[in-house]
């Protein structure tokens, strides 16, 4: 297969993520569009780093990796917090920064 | 063969990229996410890089998935309310999707990248396995790996910091638990 059906399958996964946060108002599910949207970006590096015959790009995508897996302790560390403060689990309502 | 394969993966990572954003209770979001992810796995192994291919269905699909399945089983799956704050934003956003959509695939296709429409260059057997991964890792991006490392500390101490119970939430518990359960 050319790379740029990859590419073009990366793009349309990263609207497809894009969309689920515009939709979505749960916190968890937000977080897992925003995961969508990571791997778009990893496929995409891995495609370039195909296309290039390179693989310092496959590197970027483990370090995409690791980053993501921060951002997944971090927000759902937030969000047992939210829960635990019997705060409504809905960004709409999640207005004020205050505790 | 390659064509087929690359297909039905696709399918798999569109399938369930939309089953995330379409299924109303994040069980199944969590459930479908985890389809994509192995999809993507083998989008990776087309692409002939094994080791990232296997790390994403480890480390992915492993490990974040099982963390994702607990924190939506103690949260609980309660449907979202229907109220929109923003008038049409369930049809506006669809519209924004297409149009980033539609914006990428023009800035990427009309680019003069010319090795975009070939299979990439011939690469010897050892392409993107894990013995020419780690040894880049070691050496050329050894200090981009101890960074990813204290980043990786960082977020296990400021998760246990964030959802830690905390010590005044925890007096409040025990006291709860004294006035509901134990009469003294």
């Amino acid at each position: 297969m050319n790379i740029e059906w990859y590419i073009v399958l990366s793009s349309l996964l990263f609207a497809v993520g894009a969309m689920g946060i515009l939709i979505r108002r749960s916190p968890v599910v937000i977080l897992l569009c925003l995961e969508l949207m990571l791997n778009a970006g990893n496929l995409a590096l891995v495609a370039f780093s195909r296309m290039v015959g390179n693989q310092q790009g496959q590197i970027f995508a483990i370090v995409v990796m690791v980053v993501a897996a921060c951002e997944v302790v971090v927000g759902l560390g937030l969000i047992v917090a939210i829960f635990r403060r019997k705060l409504p689990l809905d960004v709409d309502a999640l207005r004020e920064l205050r505790g | 063969m390659e064509a087929v394969l690359f297909f039905l993966a696709a399918i798999g990572a569109l399938g369930g990229a939309v089953g995330v954003v379409a299924m109303r209770n994040p069980f199944y979001g969590v459930l479908a996410l985890i389809v994509h992810l192995f999809s993507l796995a083998v989008l990776f192994l087309l692409l002939t890089s094994a080791f990232v291919a296997a790390a994403q269905v480890v480390v992915y699909a492993g490990a974040v998935m099982v963390l994702y399945v607990f924190v939506v089983a103690y949260v609980g799956g309660d449907s979202e309310s229907a109220w929109e704050p923003i008038p049409g934003q369930r049809f506006l956003a669809p519209l924004l999707g297409a149009a980033l959509f539609v914006e990428l695939s023009i800035a990427v296709l009309a680019s003069s990248l010319l090795a975009l429409g070939t299979q990439g260059p011939d690469v010897n057997p050892g392409f993107g396995d894990p013995a020419a991964i780690g040894r880049l890792l070691l050496e050329r991006f050894l200090i981009p790996f101890e960074a990813s490392s204290i980043l990786l500390l960082l977020a296990a101490v400021g998760a246990v910091v964030l959802a830690g119970r905390s010590k005044s939430s925890k007096g409040a518990a025990v006291g709860s638990f004294h006035a509901g359960g134990v009469p003294s």
